[in-house]
């Protein structure tokens, strides 16, 4: 055989001599003198890269005493892969409902220390001659050995599993069974016993009947596994509450391929041509359950967006499938990130006076190791009282965390367990207090400080900052705000004149209308009266305008404007009364044309000046 | 009588000031609107694609500003970069124009002092698109200098979405140009600003925008040129003043003291010809001055005299001045002009010595096409924004034409540089559309006054004086007819001299706008005018969002492709850096052609041999050489330079012509200007570049043709190579010195590994010795490998 597989043969040997020490030295511990395994059944599943065993034992109490604890021995070589281990006892010959029994580790005396102990304790002491029966799951990760460790492409991933044909156990143990549930495909060998059988992709060793205590034998199997060795080296999970109504998650993870290392070149034309014979070690995508209700999900990494995923969803879970941006080898590892929302209503909770957020633990990605899990909960700005309860001992600390506009900052809770398979995707708990009118504050904050803006704005509108009020320039400003002010004082009264003008124009109208002369003659005096008047206003304007150094640009336009308007005002009078005249004596309306005809073009003339002028002197200011 | 008179005015004057305060309201409003359309055109990429830096300098500017924003602004001025420009660095602070990295590190760390969690390429992703929202209120400033508020709102309004900017500054777009253009604009209308108010105030901030605008382009020789060139115009046409002086004097003395600042310009800033121009203008504008000056003092007669005898003395110191200076350029080898700027001079300077800069495609002369892609209809506005400017001629509008020419002129010399054309074009043509809206609203506006008074008219009298009433005067004028009309039922009862008595009285308040009666258009031809117009513009808002939408929105990194099955994604070169990023060592160093070094560092946190900033034309000779030569020749320079990965493009599976194959004779031109024995001859077949049957033996052996090709007739059975559109020439061989490492999905990107060197067997030690001495003593000979 080509590939000669257990290179850990050492330490199986070294744990047979251990293994007779220990049987050798009295094992007179109370806690296992009196116990009996009356039957073992272990169902060990090779299938993916996590190796679950679930041990089902009866255990009957010989001694004369009650017994409380149950113990489990496993070899440190195996207990320091061990990433969960859990317990379900039931008392009596029926299958009754199963309860979870604490499980801890110990440490009894006497025994050697190449092996680890685990101690279920039972809720109820087992009297004599009862019988529990007892399933532990333990689930091992790096378990299965790639070998040999480095493969081309096109060769297929062989891995090797160790484990002791017998049930390694500090009671003697009655009958016993061993089952390997193998991934199928090719199994190179296996380590041959006598009641060992191979069918399919089962390997079953035994049955084995009475075995004493820590009877342990190795075996080994050298098989096929070309399921994803998907290994996250390190996952940030970060959670984020909101209580406008979102639930943010983001999980950034490091994920490698665990398996054997490639080696050699990387064909893209041999991948692509026959996927699943080239490249059948590797793995192209990973499927992430996501809770119902999920949305704006995204996908990326630190370059920007991961266009291969793809989505299903219905009412009860959310399927995501990613696809990393190439395929990944043995050895090659990538990183991505996917974020997601959750309704709010779905995870945080009230419960007398507190809130609570209910989430799962570990990833959503199925099938996953992740070697380092951190776990941050950030709830939202001004929580107290936070506590936190997991079904597992994790590391937990807390840390402070500043976003959009937050100015005390947000509590996080962070908890880092290593190690984590997807059996610890349960549920745990953090609790807190808030307050539903903190929720204001950051809209507040953003009122206030908008109309803190504008009422800067107008205050700096409004107000003279200028720090010197004689430096030449602030003079120049005042003056020239006078100037202004001069100005359209001015202006106003022309408005006036013009006005007027206008009023004589009507009077000569409804002279030619109705023929009242005397109405006229009125209108005159009246408008006459009052272009003095204006006149009157308009003098002191002038001169401060002419005296203000600022209005030399402006100034031979208004004395223009003053003129022209005083000439227009003279000829309006001047047609005025010649018409009036005219009507007076009864002349043919030919001749009081021909009379005033210079006239008029001249007042129209003039007219259209002063409004010029008046434009021009309105767009300088 | 004179009470509601005086009321009714100063309700009138009350009205203006609230007209005025509306035009301010509306015209920030329209600002605003103007920013926001900016702003939001340019997100196409966005929303298209992702929110992604694109091509290929944003990503150096983008690792710079991450760098910045981690390490501060005095570890970024000391940054010597030992990820490229392997085995040499590069000293980034002091060769990069910090502009755009300062601003968007501002930017960011104004944001995360705030605790407004935004990453560091969101900001540099949207960098762009906020400062073209500058750069069009500043182009409303300097319209508004030149041609007042209207113009300046069209021209505004126009710039916002002109395609050559877009193409420039589209989100993800993180380039150089996208600030500066916004400081090009800001600094001419600070200059223009300071020449129509002489303030030195202004002045001083010109300058400071003019650091601002040296710190972030290149480009600021155009501004340091083209403001002396206007100075020197305004002399020459008699239009002296002393806010010509103040707008330029603290200009060149401050801005150029302040562009030394800068560690990219430095002594550039008073030793290169480009930067002359200034300071010759400057002697000029004191000269003339001092002219003025004396002129004052002296009577004429004398003036006269003095003038001729300091004619002939300064004639002759002059002479002197000028031989001294010619001198001084000649013996300076690139006589005192960098590349760049020689080949804006004369075209076809850069394609003749200098292959580096003409292998960028942005660097070669437009097309005609590309004038109507990127300006559209501007192009036939500009003309009439010309004569505008000439209606009346002012300092500023002046400054408008000039900027026109010269950027024209440059435009015509680089496609880069129609990126300073297309402000010009703006401004210019939102002046020519402004103007021409204005007049033909006005006649209009008259026709319209007239229309109501005809109508009317046509009953009574139609006499053609009532016709031009004002717009202000229409409600009264309406007023006046409705009377009319009662009036005429009894209009057969007054005597006739009565009648036209009347007539004389009306036809006198309207008569006072007979200047502007001079241009008004007939009412048919200013509504069609209008339409047209409209119309013009837009089919121009069309073309504009059709570009931002479809011609510039891509980044480059991600191509998509639309077949009858849906759109398809290529998103090979990002798949080829993350796995360089995640499966190769961390120190290792990666060849490529330039043009993917910038992505490789940034993408790819890989050191790189070269990249863009192509200063070191040996390096990347001796990349091309390697690319050119054969498997073995290339390992060995490969080799040297320490480089264990070698990346290719490669678009012959997918059609993807910008490929390294198609690149190809670039590298061989620029590897054989240092490298003699790399003959471009040798790599054509009767002048055709081709890789077919046909191809020359040196061309089948190179390793840029291996390295593309490896295995790739496996593909279909034929190598047919979609890109040139034939089978390839040597379709099956085998790599000796490097081997596969990394293919992407679509081919497009391969890496290959260099392979150790081989143990030697004892036995053929001697021999094998003997055998590589003699081989390194020709390659040394030959000058094939330069490092050795």
């Amino acid at each position: 055989m080509a590939t000669q597989p257990p290179p850990p043969r050492r330490v199986a040997a070294l744990l047979l001599v251990l293994v007779a020490f220990a049987s050798a030295s009295a094992s007179d511990s109370a806690a296992r003198a009196d116990l009996v395994v009356t039957r073992a059944d272990r169902r060990v599943d090779l299938t993916s890269h996590i190796v679950r065993v679930l041990t089902s034992l009866k255990v009957e109490n010989i001694g004369p005493e009650a017994v409380s604890q149950v113990l489990l021995a496993f070899p440190n070589v195996q207990a320091k892969n061990l990433a969960a281990i859990r317990a379900f006892g039931t008392e009596g010959k029926v299958k009754g409902p199963s309860t979870a029994l604490p499980i801890e580790v110990v440490q009894p005396s006497g025994v050697p220390p190449e092996l680890t102990f685990f101690s279920a304790s039972l809720s109820k002491a087992l009297e004599k001659g009862k019988t529990l029966h007892l399933d532990v799951l333990t689930v091992f990760t790096h378990s299965l050995q790639p070998f040999p460790e480095e493969i081309t492409q096109a060769e297929s991933q062989l891995v090797v599993y160790q484990d002791s044909a017998h049930y390694l156990s500090p009671y003697p143990v009655k009958v016993q069974t061993l089952s390997i549930r193998l991934p199928g495909g090719r199994v190179e060998s296996y380590t041959k016993y006598p009641n060992t059988k191979l069918a399919e992709s089962e390997l079953k060793y035994g049955p084995f009947e009475d075995r004493p205590p820590f009877s342990y034998s190795p075996m080994v199997v050298h098989f096929e596994n070309n399921n994803p060795f998907a290994v996250a080296k390190e996952v940030i999970r970060e959670i984020e509450i909101s209580h406008w109504g979102n639930v943010q998650i983001t999980e950034h993870y490091n994920i490698a391929h665990g398996g054997a290392k490639l080696k050699g070149e990387f064909s893209r034309i041999d991948y692509q041509s026959r996927p699943y014979v080239r490249g059948v070690s590797s793995f192209r995508h990973l499927i992430a359950r996501l809770p119902p209700r999920a949305h704006s999900i995204y996908y990326r990494d630190e370059i920007g967006n991961i266009s291969t995923s793809h989505l299903w969803s219905d009412s009860k879970k959310t399927q995501l499938e990613v696809e990393p941006r190439f395929p990944l080898f043995g050895g090659w590892q990538t990183t991505f990130t996917i974020g997601y929302g959750l309704p709010l209503q779905d995870f945080v909770f009230n419960s007398d006076g507190k809130r609570f957020l209910n989430i799962t633990f570990g990833s959503p990605v199925e099938e996953i190791l992740i070697e380092n899990l951190i776990v941050k909960v950030a709830l939202p700005e001004g929580s107290k009282d936070i506590e936190v309860s997991v079904p597992f001992p994790v590391k937990q600390w807390q840390e402070v965390k500043y976003s959009h506009l937050d100015i005390s900052g947000r509590p996080v809770v962070v908890l880092e367990k290593p190690d984590v398979i997807p059996e610890h995707n349960l549920y745990f708990q953090v609790h807190y207090r808030f307050n539903n009118i903190s929720l204001l504050r950051e809209p507040m904050m953003l009122i206030t400080g908008f109309f803190l803006l504008f009422i800067a704005c107008i205050v700096y509108m409004r107000t003279d900052l200028s720090i010197s009020k004689n430096s030449p320039s602030y003079l120049a400003k005042v003056q020239w705000d006078e100037v202004q002010n001069i100005i359209q004082q001015i202006q106003a009264i022309f408005e006036q004149c013009l006005a007027l003008h206008d009023k004589l124009e009507a009077s000569l109208r409804d002279l030619s209308r109705s023929g009242d002369v005397q109405s006229c003659k009125a209108a005159r005096k009246a408008a006459d009266a009052q272009f003095k008047e204006l006149a009157k206003e308009l003098k002191p304007l002038l001169t401060s305008l002419h005296s203000s150094p600022q209005s030399f640009q402006i100034w031979p336009k208004v004395e223009d404007l003053v003129a022209k308007e005083r000439e227009l005002q003279e000829k309006l009078m001047a047609r005025h009364s010649t018409v009036v005249d005219s009507f007076e004596k009864k002349l043919r309306g030919q001749d009081v044309e021909n009379r005033i005809a210079t006239q008029q073009q001249k007042v129209a003339a003039l007219r259209q000046e002063v409004e010029s002028l008046l434009e021009y002197i309105s767009e300088i200011i | 009588m004179a009470e509601p008179g005086s009321s009714t005015a100063a309700a009138g004057d009350g009205g203006g000031r609230l007209r005025n305060a509306f035009g301010g309201v509306l015209c920030a409003f329209t600002l605003l609107l103007i920013g926001v359309l900016a702003f939001s055109i340019r997100l196409f990429s966005v929303i298209k694609y992702e929110s992604v830096i694109h091509e290929f300098d944003p990503y150096f500017n983008f690792r710079v500003t991450q760098f910045l924003s981690k390490n501060g602004i005095y570890e970024f001025w000391n940054w010597f970069d030992d990820r490229t420009w392997y085995p040499l660095g590069r000293v980034i602070g002091g060769t990069v124009y910090p502009g755009l990295t300062l601003t968007a590190g501002t930017l960011w760390w104004l944001l995360n002092s705030l605790n407004i969690p935004l990453s560091v390429e969101t900001v540099c992703v949207f960098t762009a698109p906020i400062f073209s929202a500058n750069a069009s209120w500043a182009t409303y400033l300097l319209t508004k200098e030149a041609k007042g508020t209207g113009a300046g709102l069209m021209a505004a309004t126009i710039l916002a979405m002109v395609p050559s900017y877009i193409s420039r500054s589209v989100a993800g777009s993180y380039d150089n140009e996208a600030v500066a253009i916004f400081a090009l604009i800001f600094t001419f209308y600070l200059y223009v600003k300071t020449l129509n108010t002489g303030s030195l105030f202004y002045a001083t901030l010109n300058a400071l925008s003019y650091f601002y605008m040296v710190c972030s382009w290149g480009g600021y020789t155009f501004i340091i040129n083209l403001i002396p060139m206007h100075v020197l115009l305004c002399i020459v046409t008699g239009r002296y003043s002393s806010r010509l002086y103040i707008a330029f004097a603290p200009l060149v003395i401050l801005g150029t003291l302040l562009a030394a600042l800068v560690p990219v310009v430095g002594f550039n800033a008073v030793m290169t010809s480009e930067h002359f121009a200034s300071f010759l203008v400057f002697i000029i504008l004191h000269v003339v001055a001092l002219v003025y000056y004396i002129k004052g003092l002296l009577t004429p007669r004398l003036f006269k005299v003095a003038m001729t005898l300091v004619i002939s003395v300064g004639l002759a110191v002059c002479f002197a001045v000028v031989a001294i200076l010619i001198a001084l350029v000649a013996s300076s080898p690139t006589k005192g002009w960098s590349g760049r700027s020689l080949s804006l001079l004369d075209p076809t300077y850069a394609s003749k010595y200098i292959p580096i800069i003409a292998s960028v495609s942005e660097h070669q002369p437009p097309t005609w096409p590309s004038y109507f892609m990127d300006i559209n209809v501007l192009a036939f506005l500009i003309p009439a924004g010309i004569i505008s400017c000439f209606l009346p001629l002012s300092d500023a509008s002046s400054f408008m034409v000039l900027y026109l020419v010269t950027a024209a002129y440059f435009s015509g010399v680089m496609v880069r540089l129609m990126l300073v054309l297309a402000p010009a074009a703006c401004i210019l043509s939102g002046i020519a559309l402004s103007e021409a809206f204005n007049v033909l609203t006005r006649s209009i506006k008259c026709q319209l006054a007239k229309l109501f008074d005809d109508s009317p008219a046509a009953s009574g009298d139609s006499s053609a004086e009532s016709s031009s009433a004002s717009t202000a005067s229409t409600n009264s004028a309406k007023n006046e007819n409705r009377s009319e009309k009662t009036k005429t039922i009894p209009k057969e009862k007054p005597s006739k001299n009565r009648k036209k008595e009347r007539e004389v009285a009306e036809s006198v308040p309207v008569k006072h706008k007979k200047e502007k009666k001079l241009l008004v258009l007939p009412m048919e031809a200013s509504a069609m005018g209008i339409l047209l117009l409209i119309v013009l513009g837009g089919f121009y808002v069309v073309h504009c969002v059709w570009a931002a939408a479809e011609a510039y929105s891509a980044p480059s990194i991600v191509l998509t492709s639309r077949s009858h099955d849906g759109l398809h994604v290529f998103d090979d070169f990002r798949e080829a850096y993350a796995w360089l990023s995640h499966n190769t060592d961390v120190d290792d160093k990666v060849a490529s052609w330039w043009d993917y070094g910038y992505q490789t560092t940034a993408m790819a946190n890989r050191t790189v041999i070269v990249d863009n900033n192509t200063w070191n034309n040996t390096h990347i000779a001796t990349v091309g050489t390697a690319m050119s030569s054969p498997e073995k020749v290339a390992w060995e320079i490969f080799n040297s330079l320490d480089v264990k990965y070698v990346l290719v493009v490669f678009g012959g599976l997918v059609g993807y012509p910008s490929d390294d194959i198609n690149k190809f004779l670039w590298m061989v031109r620029i590897g054989g200007g240092v490298f003699p024995h790399i003959k471009e001859p040798d790599y054509l077949r009767d002048g055709n570049y081709r890789v077919d049957a046909q191809a020359t033996p040196t061309m089948l052996n190179c390793l840029m043709y291996k390295l593309c090709y490896y295995r790739f007739v496996e593909t279909d059975g034929k190598g047919f190579d979609r890109v040139r559109g034939y089978e390839i020439g040597k379709k099956h061989f085998k790599l000796t010195h490097f081997e596969e490492v990394f293919t992407t999905h679509h081919w497009m990107v391969r890496i290959y590994k260099l392979k150790p060197q081989k143990n030697r067997v004892r036995g053929k030690l001697k021999k094998l010795k003997s055998g590589s001495k003699t081989s390194s003593t020709i390659a040394a000979g030959r000058n094939k490998n330069p490092w050795q």
